[in-house]
């Protein structure tokens, strides 16, 4: 699972650099959370053409951790980007406070969808293409939100395992403190993802990557002793959330459907 | 003989602007006294070309053909482009045109149809590999896939090709600590091919993203000893103008005279025998 670092950074750079110039924009807009995922996502971009153009807002509700602000404030410096604070609590806590009965679940919903509105509409302010913040673990899981943090126009790391992810980040040079701290969505004081998941992101990697990467089937990797219950929950989350790694179901009436037979790359004559 | 290798990045669908980009390239080409230039597979119309397939096809009749065969006047070319025949097949060719006149045209036979190609869907698959005769020696074009038969290198090799072209739109991918798999193993069978074959082999890979597939470049040659003669950047639009000595090909067979040792009559007789071991 081991990544040639440097080709690897260079596909990502040219990436970000050809996917956003090739359709007449010059610059990027991402959610900073003080994680490990956008940082990753911002160095790459910086590194594709330099931290000026890249726009980079740190979203807080206030039971955001101040250290997830502060965190983002030293990616932002490390990497000389646009950085801008947009507190999202007064513009969520009106609709929680219209749902007494809201479960956290649907309250992280609200914010990360909320976050999206806000990134997609300094998208417009600044001429910037959004730039996608999952990684491939996640992706895989279902571990964020549907046209939420799972919005974006271009997404340069959403092929790389969480792992990965941390390979990388060390290569790049990302502050220290934001590769060793434990990955959180940051939806409530102490929280985890990997208490969430109820398994560690290595521990889902090493099972992502044989059996996604790799193409091992079930009774092989029992052989190779991963435990049944644990692949069996992976393989379900992958499944059950396939519909966010989706466009639209659409229904068929015509000869000629729209992502069924009417097939065209995004980067239709760009 | 003077090759000028284009590592080209076409813009997805966009015949006419990447026609410009090769007229561009052609006009250096003919300005550094080159006889042939090569550009990669599909060169004229960008790789995942989905339903733009039948936008984007064109036969000789074509104003941009009729271009091309108007520049073959002073060098020869060769591009990729999305063949439509008269009886509305959809080919996946590359042409070798000079002299004003059509010498060559290719159509990939072997069509990539699994994990991230689906070229099966889209195009007609060619018949047949035929080596050609040019003023620069025989000539065998293969389009990316086609260099992994061994029919193809089989056929090419025992109709007399001296040199051969590959075109190729190859995706890098599996991008771990040995590099990618994809470079890895196209050096590999390039240089294979060149010293087995024992001919001179120009390898012409684009660059550029399409949808997230980054395409790697990375073009190259060899000589009919095996021996590279020049390398392209990966990831980086380039051109290469190379020097093959046509007379390493008879050093090549003398030193290493696998083509005139080959048994034809081992494939056929395993062929007259049902085709099964």
């Amino acid at each position: 699972m081991r990544l040639n670092l440097e080709m690897t950074t260079d596909i990502l750079a040219n990436f970000i650099k050809e996917e956003t110039e090739k359709i007449g924009l010059k610059n990027v807009v991402l959610g900073l959370s003080g994680g490990i995922d956008s940082a990753l996502s911002a160095a790459i971009a910086a590194k594709a053409f330099g931290g000026e153009r890249v726009y980079a807002y740190c979203m807080p509700y206030k039971l955001s951790s101040k250290e997830s602000l502060e965190d983002a404030i030293k990616v932002a410096e490390a990497f000389n980007l646009n950085f801008e604070v947009i507190e999202i609590t007064d513009m969520v806590d009106p609709y929680i406070a219209m749902n007494p009965d809201m479960s956290k679940l649907r309250m992280g919903n609200v914010m990360a969808r909320q976050r999206m509105i806000c990134l997609f509409d300094m998208s417009a302010k600044v001429g910037g293409i959004v730039l996608g913040t999952s990684n491939k673990t996640e992706l895989l899981l279902g571990y964020g939100t549907w046209y939420g943090d799972l919005a974006s126009a271009i997404n340069p790391i959403g092929d790389l395992y969480k792992t990965q992810v941390w390979e990388l980040s060390e290569y790049l040079g990302i502050p220290d403190c934001v590769i060793k701290k434990k990955p959180t969505a940051d939806l409530w004081e102490g929280q985890t993802d990997e208490q969430e998941l109820g398994f560690t992101y290595h521990q889902a990697d090493e099972l992502l990557y044989k059996m996604v990467d790799e193409r091992v089937r079930t009774a092989e990797l029992i052989e190779e002793g991963f435990e049944p219950s644990f692949i069996e929950s992976v393989e379900t989350r992958i499944r059950r959330n396939q519909f966010k790694r989706t466009t639209p179901v659409i229904a068929k009436v015509s000869q000629r459907t729209i992502g069924r037979d009417f097939r065209y790359c995004r980067d239709w004559g760009y | 003989m003077k090759v000028h290798i284009a590592q080209t990045k076409p813009i997805l669908g966009n015949v006419e602007k990447n026609a410009e980009m090769h007229f561009k390239i052609i006009a250096e080409a003919v300005k550094s006294g080159c006889d042939i230039v090569v550009f990669p597979e599909l060169s004229l119309t960008g790789y995942y070309l989905l339903d733009l397939v039948y936008e984007v096809a064109m036969d000789e009749t074509h104003p941009t053909y009729q271009q091309f065969l108007e520049l073959s006047k002073d060098i020869a070319i060769v591009f990729g482009y999305v063949e439509e025949s008269a009886d509305r097949r959809f080919y996946n060719s590359a042409a070798f045109v000079h002299k004003g006149k059509t010498v060559h045209t290719h159509r990939k036979v072997y069509l990539p149809d699994y994990t991230l190609f689906e070229e099966g869907r889209y195009f007609a698959a060619g018949n047949d590999f035929r080596a050609f005769d040019t003023e620069f020696g025989k000539f065998g074009i293969l389009i990316c896939e086609d260099a992994f038969h061994m029919s193809a290198l089989y056929v090419l090799s025992q109709s007399g090709v001296q040199n051969i072209l590959v075109l190729s739109n190859s995706p890098a991918r599996g991008n771990l600590e040995e590099g990618h798999d994809a470079s890895n193993f196209w050096q590999t069978s390039n240089k294979y091919i060149a010293g087995v074959l024992t001919v001179n082999l120009v390898y012409v890979n684009r660059v550029g993203v399409e949808d997230g597939v980054t395409f790697w470049g990375g073009s190259e040659a060899y000589n009919a000893k095996g021996k590279k003669l020049v390398e392209l950047d990966m990831f980086k639009e380039g051109t290469a103008c190379i020097n093959i000595d046509m007379k390493t090909v008879r050093t090549a067979r003398i030193e290493t005279p696998f083509l005139r040792d080959e048994k034809q009559f081992i494939i056929k007789n395993f062929i007259n025998e049902g085709g099964q071991s």
